[in-house]
Order: C-alpha cells, then sequence, then structure tokens
C-alpha cells in the first residue's frame, strides 16, 4: 500500500513513451497496432532490421520477446522463434544492445520486453531495471509474475520508471480483476483466449464485452492479444480495445522466409512488414467502420 | 549457503507458498484463479475426515498400504556396517510410490468437480499411476511425454494405453520431464475449465510442493511406526533418491525435527558433476532460479536458460527439483549428495543378486549412497531407504547398458 501511494504520484510527473503514445492516439480516434517479435530471431542483426522497420510499416508499439528455454504460455510458432533466437547466440546482453541500436534511430516507439521471469532473475532483478531503462525500454510483461508475486519485479520496476503491463485473462473475474490493475501501468493486455499464443482465434463478440468489463474497472488503455492474426481481426477487435496486438503471425511471416538452415534471406524483412501493413490498414480503419 | 536455523523444519510453506526463498507462484494469469481455488480445495479437504478416511481406505484396499519394511540381511552383511532397511513402495501397486499422491489428487479433483485430467511423466510411473486412477475412477486422462522417454520406457507407454490414457510424445527441446511439464502446463492453460492436473512430483507452484508432500507422507510416518516395532527406536539415516523429490520428501518429512536423524537425498550424477550438462544434479550443480510455477534449485546457463540435464534414469532426468529440498538443503537439515550412473547401475545389479529385488533406476541411486554410507556406519546403526520403484521398466535399458540384446 505504501509504494502503491507513492506511484500513483509518481505516475503523474513521469510519464513514458507508451502514456504518450496512447494520449495521441486517443486524439487520433484509432487503436494502437502493437506488433511482437522474438529478439534475436533468427538472428541479431536481421531482428534489429525487422524492429527499425515496423513503425514505418505501421506498428504504434513493439514488444520484443526476450528468448526463454521454456516459454510456457506460447504456442508453437513463437517457441520456434525462441529456439532460432537462442542458437543464433541471443541473450539478454544482447537484446539490451539490440535495444540501444533501435533507440540510435527512433526515440518515440514505445518498446516493451516481453517474456519469462527466469532469464530477468539471473541477470540480476536491479541490474536489468537500470540497463532496460537506460537501454530506451518502456515497460515490462513477464508472463509468470502474476500480481501475488509483485514484490519480485513489479514494484522495483515502477519504482525504476517503467511500466510494469499485467495480463489479464479470461479467467479473470471481477472479484480478481482489482487485484490484477492495482500496481499496473502503461496498459492492461487482455489475452482474449483461454490458452496459449497463436493457437485459436478469439471471439469478438467475447472480446468486446470482457474490454468493457475491464474498464468498468480501470482508465488504463486495453489492448487484446493471444489470438490475433488477421487484418479482420484486427478490425473487428480495434472497435473496442485500445490496441490489438499481433506477433505469431509475424513470427511466422519471419519462419516462411527463411533457408533450409533456418537463416534469413532478402525476403525476411519485407515478409514481416507486409503482414504489418496489412494489419495496420485494418487498425485504421476499424472506428470508420464502427461509425458507418 | 547456509541460513538461520528453525525451530521447526515442518512448518512450512508460508501464506505465500515459501519455503524461505524457494516455492512461490510464478505461473500465468490464466491459471493462478484455478491454482486459488486449488489451495482452498485442499486446504478444505485436509480438514475433511471423510476425505482422509477415502484416501486412506484406497491406500489400505487399493495400493496396498502400509508397505513393508524389510531388513535387506544380506546386503547388510556384505557390506559390513549399519543394518540396512528397505521401505517397499515398490510393492505398491503400479509399481512405486507415486500412486499414493495420484489417489489423493483424484479425489480432490472430483472434489472440485474437474472431469478431465492431465497429468506429465518422466520413467512412465507417475503416468501410469495417473492412468490407474483415472480408469479407476473413470475419467479420461492425457499424459504428457518427452519423445526420448517414450523410446526408453516403452513397456509403460504401453500400460497406459492398456489403461485407456492418451500418451502425448512431446518434441520440444531433448524430448525429456521437462518438455513434457511445459506441455502439459500449455494443455491446462487451454483447458482450465475442466481440467484437473495431477503433478507428480512435489515441485510446481503452490499448493502442490505442500500438497503431493502430505500426500507422499504416509510413506515416513508408517516408517516411524514400522521401526518402532521391529527395533524400538528411529533410524540413525535415512536416504532416499530425487528427481524432483517427492518419494524423499514422503519419508523425509515426518523425521525432520528428530535432528538425531542424519537424511541423505541423492541427486543424478549422471556421466559426473564435472560434465557440463552431463547429470540432473540441481542442487549439487546448479543454482537458484524459477521453473514451472516455482523458485527453486535449477540446472541452467548464466543467461538464465534452463539446461536439460542428463540421468540414466527417466525419472531423475529433470532439472529443478521441490522448493522444499532447495530450503532443506540450504538450512543444512538434509544433505544432498549425487551418485552417478555407473554406481546406480553396480547398486541396481547388486540388490538383485542379493536380495532378489530388482530396483527400479531411480532407488537404485539411493541405494549408491547406501553402499558408501553403510560401512562407515556401526553395526548396531540403523538406515532406512526408500525402495520407491521396481525395476521392471528398466530392464531394457539396464540390457543396453551392459551390452545384453533383449
Amino acid at each position: 500500500m505504501f509504494w502503491a501511494l507513492i506511484f500513483e504520484a509518481a505516475d503523474v510527473s513521469e510519464t513514458t513513451r507508451i502514456d504518450r503514445r496512447f494520449a495521441e492516439l486517443k486524439k487520433a480516434a484509432r487503436p494502437a497496432l502493437m506488433t511482437f517479435i522474438t529478439a534475436g530471431d533468427p538472428d541479431m542483426e536481421t531482428s534489429l532490421a525487422i524492429a527499425k522497420a515496423l513503425p514505418a510499416a505501421g506498428a504504434d508499439i513493439i514488444e520484443l520477446g526476450m528468448p526463454f528455454s521454456d516459454p510456457m504460455a506460447d504456442g508453437p510458432a513463437i517457441q520456434a522463434a525462441g529456439r532460432r533466437a537462442l542458437k543464433a547466440g541471443q541473450t539478454m546482453v544482447k537484446t539490451l544492445e539490440m535495444v540501444r541500436a533501435f533507440r540510435e534511430t527512433d526515440q518515440d516507439t514505445p518498446l516493451v520486453l516481453m517474456g519469462y521471469y527466469n532469464p530477468i532473475y539471473i541477470y540480476g532483478n536491479d541490474r536489468f531495471l537500470a540497463d532496460a531503462k537506460e537501454a530506451g525500454i518502456d515497460g515490462l510483461i513477464v508472463v509468470d509474475l502474476p500480481p501475488e508475486e509483485d514484490e519480485e519485479l513489479c514494484l522495483p520496476a515502477l519504482k525504476a520508471g517503467l511500466n510494469f503491463i499485467r495480463l489479464a485473462t479470461p479467467t479473470t473475474d471481477d472479484k480478481r480483476m482489482p487485484a490484477v490493475l492495482r500496481n499496473t501501468s502503461g496498459f492492461v493486455y487482455y489475452v482474449s483466449i483461454a490458452g496459449i499464443t497463436g493457437t485459436k482465434a478469439p471471439d469478438s463478440m467475447a472480446v468486446s464485452e470482457a474490454v468493457e468489463r475491464i474498464k468498468r474497472h480501470t482508465d488504463l488503455p486495453v489492448a487484446v492479444g493471444f489470438g490475433v492474426s488477421k487484418p479482420e481481426q484486427a478490425a473487428a477487435i480495434g472497435r473496442n480495445a485500445d490496441g490489438v496486438v499481433v506477433g505469431s503471425a509475424l513470427v511466422r511471416a519471419v519462419e516462411a522466409t527463411l533457408d533450409d538452415e533456418n537463416r534469413a534471406t532478402d525476403r525476411t524483412v519485407a515478409a514481416v512488414t507486409e503482414v504489418v501493413e496489412a494489419l495496420a490498414q485494418g487498425v485504421r480503419a476499424c472506428r470508420l467502420m464502427a461509425a458507418e | 549457503m547456509n541460513i538461520a536455523q528453525p525451530n521447526t523444519y515442518r512448518a512450512g510453506p508460508d501464506e505465500t507458498g515459501r519455503f524461505g526463498l524457494f516455492g512461490g507462484r510464478f505461473v500465468a494469469e490464466t491459471l493462478m484463479p484455478l491454482i486459488l481455488d486449488l489451495e482452498a480445495a485442499y486446504e478444505a479437504a485436509k480438514e475433511d475426515p471423510e476425505f482422509q478416511a477415502e484416501l486412506a481406505d484406497l491406500g489400505k484396499h487399493y495400493t496396498g498400504r502400509p508397505s513393508p519394511l524389510y531388513f535387506a540381511e544380506r546386503l547388510t552383511t556384505h557390506l559390513g556396517g549399519a543394518k540396512i532397511y528397505f521401505k517397499r513402495d515398490e510393492l505398491n501397486h503400479t509399481g512405486s510410490h507415486k500412486i499414493n499422491n495420484c489417489l489423493g489428487q483424484i479425489l480432490l479433483a472430483r472434489r472440485m468437480g474437474k472431469t478431465r485430467i492431465i497429468a506429465e511423466t518422466g520413467a512412465g510411473q507417475h503416468g501410469v499411476a495417473a492412468a490407474t486412477v483415472c480408469a479407476r475412477f473413470g475419467h479420461p486422462c492425457v499424459v504428457y511425454m518427452g519423445t526420448t522417454d517414450v523410446d526408453r520406457q516403452k513397456p509403460n507407454v504401453f500400460r497406459m494405453k492398456l489403461l485407456g490414457a492418451e500418451v502425448h510424445p512431446v518434441t520440444s527441446g531433448a524430448g525429456t520431464l521437462k518438455d513434457a511439464l511445459n506441455e502439459a502446463l500449455r494443455d491446462w492453460v487451454a483447458n482450465v475449465e475442466n481440467t484437473f492436473y495431477i503433478i507428480g512430483t512435489a515441485a510446481g507452484p503452490h499448493p502442490y510442493p505442500a500438497m503431493v508432500r502430505d500426500f507422499q507422507s504416509v510413506i515416513g510416518n508408517e516408517v516411524r511406526e514400522q521401526l518402532m516395532e521391529a527395533e524400538g527406536r528411529l533410524p540413525d539415516a535415512l536416504v532416499a533418491a530425487i528427481g524432483g523429490g517427492s518419494n524423499a520428501i514422503g519419508l523425509f518429512h515426518p523425521f525432520l525435527d528428530d535432528r538425531d536423524v542424519a537424511i541423505y537425498g541423492v541427486e543424478a550424477g549422471g556421466h559426473g558433476l564435472d560434465q557440463v550438462n552431463g547429470h540432473a544434479a540441481s542442487m549439487s550443480g546448479g543454482s537458484p532460479g524459477v521453473l514451472h510455477g516455482n523458485r527453486t534449485y535449477l540446472l541452467q546457463d548464466g543467461d538464465g536458460q534452463v539446461l536439460e540435464g542428463h540421468s540414466i534414469s527417466a525419472g531423475l532426468d529433470y532439472p529443478g527439483v521441490g522448493p522444499e529440498h532447495s530450503w532443506l538443503k540450504d538450512t543444512g537439515r538434509v544433505t544432498y549428495v549425487p551418485a552417478t550412473d555407473q554406481e546406480a547401475l553396480e547398486a541396481f545389479q547388486l540388490c538383485t543378486r542379493l536380495e532378489g529385488i530388482i530396483p527400479a533406476l531411480e532407488p537404485a541411486h539411493a541405494l549408491a549412497h547406501v553402499m558408501k554410507l553403510a560401512p562407515t556406519m556401526a553395526k548396531d546403526q540403523i538406515i532406512v531407504m526408500n525402495m520407491c520403484g521396481r525395476g521392471d521398466k528398466d530392464v531394457f535399458t539396464v540390457g543396453d547398458v551392459l551390452g545384453v540384446d533383449l
């Protein structure tokens, strides 16, 4: 409780790129397109090139996956991306180097690191928060840190000036929702299916109801992800969600262009940006469609 | 690392599921509400005499409890030191201690109204026990098993199928127990409404480590009574094999506050602790990390990527360990030692020839340490070792190593 009070006060004076981006998009009356790629997939140079190309293709916020040997919440596509990255030698140090390199040419696009706790814990929580902030990271999504474990990383991250973005899921009922939202900042990430990434397609009616339900509990933007892959889906969900997250579809686009030894080809970057351009059109058109 | 000694070693975990630094609830939000429901359901069941009576009745008439405490006379004479007793949990229905836990969890699943059961397995002993209780109570059962383990534990794979379970081979990673656990967790997240996950060892998110320990503590509680009857006193030493550590915590827990009882947990030393990724001794050769819902000792690299580990025993081939063991290691109450593949094989053969008992490769590791320990102790001292599984499933593996074509 003590910390919570301090952070509420701190939030007013210190906004992140994420807060600013959502404020801009609110004025533009459209949802954010949030794109996930795995850092270092299929190699660091290519994934940096993809990341740099994403904003021009229409990505409003970039989520960078920190590869982990045991991605328990991910489906086959993102599991494979993590394996490719690790095999190519990706480490936490290199992921942060990638972030610094991205920031050399882009000071505005919000960057969120997404992944699992152990690689952070082993890097050292305090060192990680300091280095991530310094490198230009704005927020963190750590799948296996529920509110019950807030003292591990969530509270220190807020104190370090990073957004800590929590996942709300179809199993998070109204009774539990306040616990999930307490200490959440930046935005709320609604996991649209009970399941792993990139496997089932969400029911857009059910998602729409869930977004309304979350909005009754918080003023934070609500982004939706975990089963969204097509522009039409993104458009449907973007009618009332503040952001749409697409991950597996991008990672599959990477995979489809690799050679027999999982090396990047000259098609790799363009394949991803083409998917993102189509999604961006869907997301930008959705509120117009809704108004008609 | 040594930490302050508690007044009792038997009070954990605390309300957040911690044993000191270890344990906790490091799971995705989708699972968290269910984990909290499970904790409440287990706390209620624990206090319910009807639940306990049903479990005890099944233990007696279905499993065959109490399992005997057997004086291994020829082995004792051969080693020339302390008297060696085996707790014969390999005589249980299904051939290992795993049934103790599966019966407890299936009764709990039914209380919670869950109809579909999933489980992970390494050696197949837990998979067989889970498939067995599902057949007994009429629930569909899906068992996740790494492809490497499917290959080296064929008899158990067929047994599970006969019992009506669906066995899903898992190809990710090295295709062993860790990968099977990941895949079971993915299934659980996707089917959380109707599915109960019967975890096979005293690991995973709270309340699993405490719950599995409680269901397995029948082993240690029986040993106390049986040894009082046989010898009129407590043992001088307890020895058990550690993979995730459920048979060991079941034997150890009732004795943790008897400070004169020395306790040894035996990890899989594989090709030797000096071999990188060549063993599965997470406490002797690992460091604290977070995997599968809890913080515990893990085999991992400097970047926090979890290693696969190696052991000749599919049941010990896991890069983590139950969090209570990690805490017992750091407090110094339990001594954890490795035994190599080679030492386990020698113990396997010695026990078979001298006692007419074919041990599973898992307790063969415990026996390897008994072979080192017994000769250093006086003849009037007593060791109790948990013979937690029978070796029928391992004859192909052992035949392979000994160069016998079956």
